[in-house]
């Protein structure tokens, strides 16, 4: 098995999935609250990547992170550094790429929670940010686990975009299902059933979880 | 004015349906005022408007000194900043946390405790919402709202959520509490019993619109129109003309026979409300003295409710009584009679005709 790979593939799920979390929750927040009637054109936007080839992704996004372009140039300019073809830019690909399998599910556990709450809280003095804090998250909190698990597993398992933007460099951003397809290649038959067999494996468990934690087999806040 | 909550709100339900709803409290008069109507009159909405929690399209909200909300100005202060404590109907108690984590929620410790002690919350302090009673998590919804201190307390229908049999004790209890806290109060009801148990000021929302608001009493005996008469439980709203006035009484005509009332400026037809526990039976007609009215008529059907008697008369008009059990019985009613119904000149309260508003 191709540890290293491995390794890659768990960090870079593990930093998207946390940048998800920051950066999904408020999006979440206002797509389950807002009263905006165009909100519907942000819920497509953000769904985008769950219909979109990885491929047509990757390539808008290695368009953007260029040398070239505005994002590019600032980038380098504030860390001497480029994005494409490094983990970094892996990193932003991955939270692009996994953002509906956060959003969607973070989305409905704050829907479900009963508006009365909220607003009952507000009417205590309690302010938004508090109320979202005290309130709405602890409550959401089954919707949310499932957010980042299903997050983690499919940037552990992406394939298409990480080779567009990142492209297969070992220990940069040679990941577990680059790896695989190396091997395959390779015709290296006997490291690629161990290595798929494992994602498989991991794969199964992370869905098991999830679909326990929707089903409340372990009570992550007690259901009285 | 200091001391008077002043609000007048507009908007147009996307169903159409339009609230018009102009509300005077003067809050030291009146520390519990009762908004009575029927559903869907638009009582709730109201009080959301007044909580910061809907907004209204046009008008203002002023409390005490300090202005709410004006629509022409922009100014629209958050609930957070307003401190309107508001009892949801289902009380909305937060199930993540503990009877005693909810008080506290907005709360100081030491006013959180001293509320569980006054309450009688601490032998469950540590249970959760949904393993005490409707009625302990009204009284947990109530100490929550307390805790945080308002300036005024919005209940909804604060008794609903409770089984029929303890909503009567309850709401005595309720308004014990509601007193004791200092903290004026206006509690949404549609139930007449509630209204009188509740509350010393009563408005009365028909339609969207407010259209009576005084003491209670006043507002059950006075009605300002017939559709607040309706509301307010009015058993006899007979159509009826004045026919003259004199020296403070105006006599009526209605169904067959005259009567005599309190004039309170009424000319041309009208509406008598006679409410029916104001109506006596006899059969003694002749006796009765002068000075009452007396219609006569024929006993349609007798009903018995409890302690209570509902005797329906046709003297022309349907004219409904509701007398005791016993006197029923001592009356010994039977279907088809010859009775007399009595009714004193201060019980007939004439509201006008809904043609001629």
């Amino acid at each position: 098995m191709d540890w290293q790979a491995i390794w890659l593939s768990v960090r870079l799920a593990a930093a998207t999935t946390a940048i998800l979390l920051v950066v999904g929750l408020p999006i979440a927040y206002w797509l389950a609250f807002s009263p905006r009637r165009w909100k519907f054109l942000v819920e497509a936007v953000v769904s985008l990547p769950l219909v979109l080839p990885p491929t047509v992704l990757g390539f808008y996004v290695l368009l953007a992170m260029g040398p070239r372009s505005p994002l590019g140039a600032l980038y380098a300019r504030l860390t001497g550094g480029m994005l494409p073809f490094s983990f970094q830019g892996l990193l932003v690909a991955s939270v692009l790429y996994s953002l509906p399998f956060t959003v969607q599910p973070v989305t409905a556990a704050f829907g479900a929670v009963d508006r009365r709450l909220v607003e009952a809280s507000w009417c205590l003095g309690v302010s938004r940010a508090a109320t979202f804090r005290r309130v709405i998250v602890p409550l959401a909190l089954p919707g949310i686990a499932t957010g980042a698990i299903l997050s983690f597993a499919h940037t552990l398992g992406e394939f298409g975009v990480v080779l567009m933007v990142g492209g297969n460099i070992a220990g940069v951003t040679r990941t577990v299902s680059i790896s695989i397809y190396d091997q395959v290649q390779a015709l290296n038959y006997a490291s690629a059933w161990v290595t798929s067999l494992f994602l498989l494996g991991v794969s199964f468990v992370v869905l098991a979880l999830t679909y326990a934690l929707q089903r409340r087999i372990w009570t992550v806040w007690p259901a009285n | 004015m200091a001391g008077e909550l002043i609000c007048h709100c507009r908007k147009r339900m996307s169903s159409g349906f339009e609230i018009d709803a102009r509300l005077r409290i003067a809050l030291d008069d009146a520390p519990v005022t009762v908004l009575f109507g029927p559903s869907g009159s638009g009582k709730t909405t109201l009080l959301r408007f007044l909580a910061g929690l809907d907004r209204a399209a046009a008008g203002e909200i002023r409390f005490r000194e300090q202005l709410w909300f004006d629509a022409g100005r922009g100014v629209n202060w958050p609930p957070q900043q307003r401190r309107a404590g508001y009892l949801f109907q289902e009380y909305a108690l937060f199930p993540h946390l503990t009877v005693e984590e909810n008080v506290e929620f907005a709360a100081t410790r030491e006013v959180a405790q001293k509320l569980l002690d006054d309450f009688g919350l601490r032998p469950m302090a540590q249970s959760k919402p949904r393993a005490i009673s409707g009625g302990q998590q009204q009284r947990v919804a109530l100490a929550r709202a307390l805790a945080a201190q308002p300036a005024l307390l919005l209940l909804d229908e604060p008794l609903s959520a409770l089984d029929a049999g303890t909503r009567t004790r309850m709401s005595y209890e309720l308004r014990r509490l509601l007193l004791a806290s200092g903290v004026p109060s206006i509690v949404v009801t549609h139930d007449r019993r509630e209204a009188i148990a509740l509350g010393d000021w009563m408005a009365v929302m028909v339609e969207g619109a407010i259209r009576q608001i005084g003491p209670v009493r006043e507002v059950f005996r006075r009605p300002a129109d017939l559709q607040v008469a309706e509301s307010v439980g009015v058993e006899n709203l007979l159509p009826a003309e004045v026919l003259s006035r004199e020296h403070g009484l105006a006599t009526l005509h209605v169904g067959g026979a005259r009567i005599q009332c309190v004039d309170s400026g009424e000319a041309g037809p009208v509406f008598a409300c006679i409410r029916a526990e104001e109506v006596a039976v006899t059969r003694d007609a002749a006796q009765v003295s002068s000075a009452r009215n007396r219609m006569e008529g024929n006993v349609r059907t007798v009903i018995l409710e409890g302690a209570l008697a509902r005797v329906e008369l046709d003297c022309g008009v349907p004219l409904v009584a509701v007398i005791t059990a016993q006197s029923a019985a001592d009356l010994d009613l039977r279907e088809g009679e010859r009775v007399a119904a009595v009714i004193k000149a201060t019980s007939v309260h004439l509201v006008t005709h809904p043609l001629l508003q």
